[in-house]
Parts: C-alpha cells; structure tokens; sequence
C-alpha cells in the first residue's frame, strides 16, 4: 500500500476511484429517497442529458474556455507588469497597491451589469470579467517574488553595477517563477468564475448563460451537466499548468 | 601594483610609494536610537594600499560591516568620506566583487554559470560574452579548479556542500578581476576544519587576482592568516584601537599556524579585544 501511495499513477488513480464512487453514491441516494430529476438529477440522468445536448454544450464550452482563456492571457500581461512595478517601484507600490487592494475587494459579478451596458450582452464583458478577477493574485506573486530575493543577492548585483533591468532579467524573474505558477493556478480557476458570472449575468452564450437557460425552463439534467463540463476544463487546465511548471522550473523542490 | 605575492609585504616607502587605493577620512556612523543619536563609529582613519589584504576584527556590533558596506558604495560613509583612488565613495563601485556569510547562489544555474554570473553585467565582459565565451568559460573553470571544484561545475547550489557554495561564491566574486574583494565573514557558518581549509584555497585564489581585499571576521587566527594587515575595533562607538602588519611569508601554510610567531601575533591581537 504504501509503495502505491508513493507511486506517480496514484495520483491519478485515487481521484478517479473517488470520483466514481461519489457518482455511484449519488445515484443510490436519488434512486433510495426518490428524489425527482428537477431537484437533484442522477448522475445518469447528467450523462444522458450530455449525450442529448452534446452540441448546445460543445458550442458553449467552447465559448466559455476561448473567453477565459483571453481573459487569462490579459490578466498575465498586466499581472505581471503589474507585479514589476510593485516589486521595483517604491513610488508605484505606495500608490498602485491600496487602489489594487480596494479594487479587488469590489465583488465583480456588481461590475458585470456595467460591462454589459458599455459593450453588449456578448463575449466581451466575459473576456473582461476573468481578467479582473484573474490579475491580482498575478500581480500580487510577482511582487512578492521580487520582494523575497535574498538581501545578499540584490547586494551582489548592484555591487555589479546591474541595472534595474538585468536585475530582473538575471534574478527576478527567475526566482519569481515559482510565485507566479503558484498564481497561475489559483488565476486559471478565477478567470473561469469571472467568466460564468458574467455569462450568467449579462450573455448570449457560453456555459453560464448555459445553465441559466436550462434552469429558468427546469431542465436540471442540461445545468448539472455544464457545471460537470466547467469543473472538468478548470481541472485540465490546473494540470496543465502543474505539467508546465514542472518542466519551466525543475530546480525549485 | 604592489606585489604581495614575495615574502614581505613591506615596501618601506609604502606612504610615498603610490596612491592608497583606499583612504578613511574621519569616517563615522551613527543610528537614531530612543530619540537620540547613537554613536557606532568614530573617526576611523586609515589607508589601504593596491594589492594588500586587510582584516577587521572586535566585538560583535562594532560596525564591522558598516565599513565594509561603506568601501563598497551600498552605504555610503554618512560623516567623513571613505575615497577609492581620491575619488568620494557615495554609490555603489563597480570594481568589487563581494563574499558573505551566506553564500547565495542563483538555484537555477549549475556552478559554473553562477561563477560567470559577473561576466554578463560587467563591462567591458559584457560586451564580449558571445565572441568570447569559450574564453571565460576557460577563465571560470581555472578558479574552480583553484577551489578544487572542478568536478563540481554541472552541479547545481542545492547538490553542493555549505562549504563548496561558499567556494564557489568566492570564485564568483573574483572573476571579473575587480580591484577590491569584499569578505563579510565568509566562514562563519563553516565547521574549524573546512574554515581552514578555506583560507588556503582563498588565499591562493586572491594571490592570483591580486586585488586590495577587505575581510571581516571575528575569527582571529582567520585575520592572521590571511592578512598583511589587521586592525581591531573597540566596542561601541568604535574606533581603530590597535593595528598591526603581520609579516609572515607567502603563500602561508596550516603549518604556520603552530609557529611562535602566528602565535605571537594572535595573542597581541587577542589582548587587544575589548568585551
């Protein structure tokens, strides 16, 4: 057993023994309490609906993920410009980080209403929704990485005579690296909640706009089986990024 | 440059001989403490000439590092001016490579490249990284072989000993052939036998740059060893209460160590310390 636990492949065997079993243990409970398909769908009845549904849903994954993954890519660019500035500036850390700070505190699904009123109920408020709420813990790691180099280390450089410049190029980016992976992980899974929360809101299509559809005509089965689809391209997605930041930064354990 | 590769390091003339690289001017500090200004240095006067090795030494809080951060440029001397080459010390200089106790490395280059490190910021090294690497690579394997790290070169920091990352922080902070080394306790956190050792492999390191090099240390056989010149700091506020040059021939061995005269000079510096 505890070769096993040690083992790569329980990593992957163990979620999805767990998994099945969550599924099977579901579908007893609904079969044993009789629960009707409108309140709680079996997972049978999910799968089913996902089979019947197979194209509204592909169309608006598809939808969902381009959205959010636009709005990633935008929440990196910034996030990390951002996270320069903080980490290098003394002038952009005492003014940028408190208005960054009260910013983040703003619930956005109360922004949602706004976009949509700027730019139409479309792809765009989406797009905008998961980079606001995907860039600051971007920003926030890439300055906390700048910050934590060792106190030694910025004094070897700038005994160098190392600019600004190479100081990150040489030290900082690289030692913030794993900061901003820590971050990327926690922002893919934002930027999947900002985009649902605005298609849900304010849309013409995508999962969200999806499940409301589905719930407002009572069809439950079609709305479990998009929550099923959104939780499976967040979980690809944080794999991914687990994948790649063992290959970008082997030397970090 | 004076040479202090032969036996004495004691070119008589050594006031008129040339410029010091390095000269003290009433230097002090001082820190804001309980609303007051608390004295930690008081006119230090001194001058340090091309090619000598110099120790610092006193109770820990007397400011060591406070001078060797002044020499450096990262903190310039707030009272009094500390002058490299008659020119006022008041950011950082580009010609000095530094050692701490810590010995950073980056953990994402194998030795040799973090050896190199200094090669691609400094002038004119810079500049020449693409034309001539296979050159510096040369000029960065011919230290870590003086440390006997050689083997060691694809490793990276954390497949390295405290002791071998110190070493290899040594090499980094001389291959760009700066004029000055800075040396803040860069043994103190080894065990006596690997301290030792690291002297030797210093001192033939630095007998083959040649530059001034400034040690702070709390180790007195460490200074005696190492340096044609030794200064001890009273406790605070601190000034140069005793200095001396210690003439033991070059290169010096372990075996010295156990002579009368190593010993003489230890114990005259010992009696020296305040606590």
């Amino acid at each position: 057993m505890e070769k096993f636990l040690k083992s790569k492949s329980a990593g992957f065997i163990l979620p999805f023994i767990a998994t099945i079993a969550l599924f099977v243990l579901w579908e007893l409970i609904v079969i044993l309490f009789k629960i009707p398909p409108f309140n709680l769908p079996a997972p049978s009845d999910i799968f089913q609906a996902m089979i019947n549904f197979a194209p509204q849903l592909t169309v608006n994954a598809f939808r969902t993920l381009w959205t959010t993954m636009l709005g990633f890519v935008l929440a990196v660019g910034v996030g990390v410009i951002l996270g320069f500035l903080i980490g290098y500036s003394k002038v952009a850390y005492l003014t940028l980080y408190p208005l960054l700070v009260a910013f983040n505190t703003i619930p956005k699904a109360a922004i949602v209403p706004l976009l949509a009123i700027w730019f139409g109920a479309n792809a765009i408020p989406a797009t905008l929704t998961a980079f606001l709420l995907a860039f600051f813990p971007i920003a926030v790691n890439v300055a906390l990485g700048l910050d934590t180099v060792e106190p030694e280390m910025k004094d070897v450089l700038r005994s160098l005579g190392a600019s600004q410049l190479e100081t990150f190029q040489k030290v900082g980016w690289p030692h913030s690296l794993p900061y901003i992976f820590a971050s990327l992980k926690i922002a893919a899974s934002f930027a999947f909640i900002g985009t649902v929360i605005s298609e849900s809101v304010a849309s013409n299509a995508g999962l969200g706009y999806l499940i409301v559809q589905a719930t407002s005509s009572f069809d439950i089965p079609l709305a479990f089986a998009a929550l099923l689809i959104l939780a499976l391209m967040g979980t690809l997605l944080y794999v991914f990024f687990v994948f790649v930041e063992k290959k970008v930064i082997y030397w970090a354990r | 440059m004076v040479q202090p590769l032969v036996d004495s390091t004691t070119p008589e003339p050594a006031a008129s001989a040339g410029q010091p690289l390095l000269e003290f001017d009433q230097v002090g500090l001082e820190y804001p403490f309980e609303g007051s200004m608390r004295q930690i240095i008081q006119s230090v006067d001194l001058s340090i000439q091309p090619g000598e090795f110099v120790s610092f030494v006193g109770p820990s809080g007397c400011g060591k590092t406070s001078i060797l951060r002044m020499v450096s440029g990262l903190n310039p001397a707030p009272i009094g001016e500390v002058r490299c080459r008659g020119q006022r010390i008041s950011k950082p200089l580009k010609n000095v490579g530094i050692a701490f106790q810590n010995p950073v490395m980056l953990p994402w280059r194998n030795t040799l490249s973090n050896v190199m490190l200094p090669l691609e910021i400094v002038s004119p090294y810079k500049q020449e990284m693409h034309r001539k690497k296979a050159e510096f690579v040369h000029m960065a394997q011919d230290l870590l072989s003086t440390v006997r790290l050689q083997d060691f070169q694809k490793q990276y920091p954390w497949q390295l000993s405290g002791g071998m990352r110190q070493r290899a922080s040594l090499c980094r902070a001389l291959i760009h052939q700066p004029e000055i080394l800075l040396l803040d306790e860069p043994f103190g956190a080894l065990d006596a036998f690997t301290r030792e050792e690291m002297w030797v492999m210093l001192q033939a390191l630095w007998m083959r740059v040649k530059c001034v090099g400034i040690l702070i240390t709390h180790d007195l056989r460490e200074a005696v060893f190492l340096s044609d010149k030794v200064y001890v700091m009273s406790s605070r506020p601190s000034t140069i209460i005793y200095e001396t040059r210690i003439d033991l021939p070059r290169p010096r061995t372990l075996e010295m160590e156990l002579s009368d005269e190593f010993n003489h000079y230890f114990s005259t510096i010992r009696r020296h310390i305040q606590h």
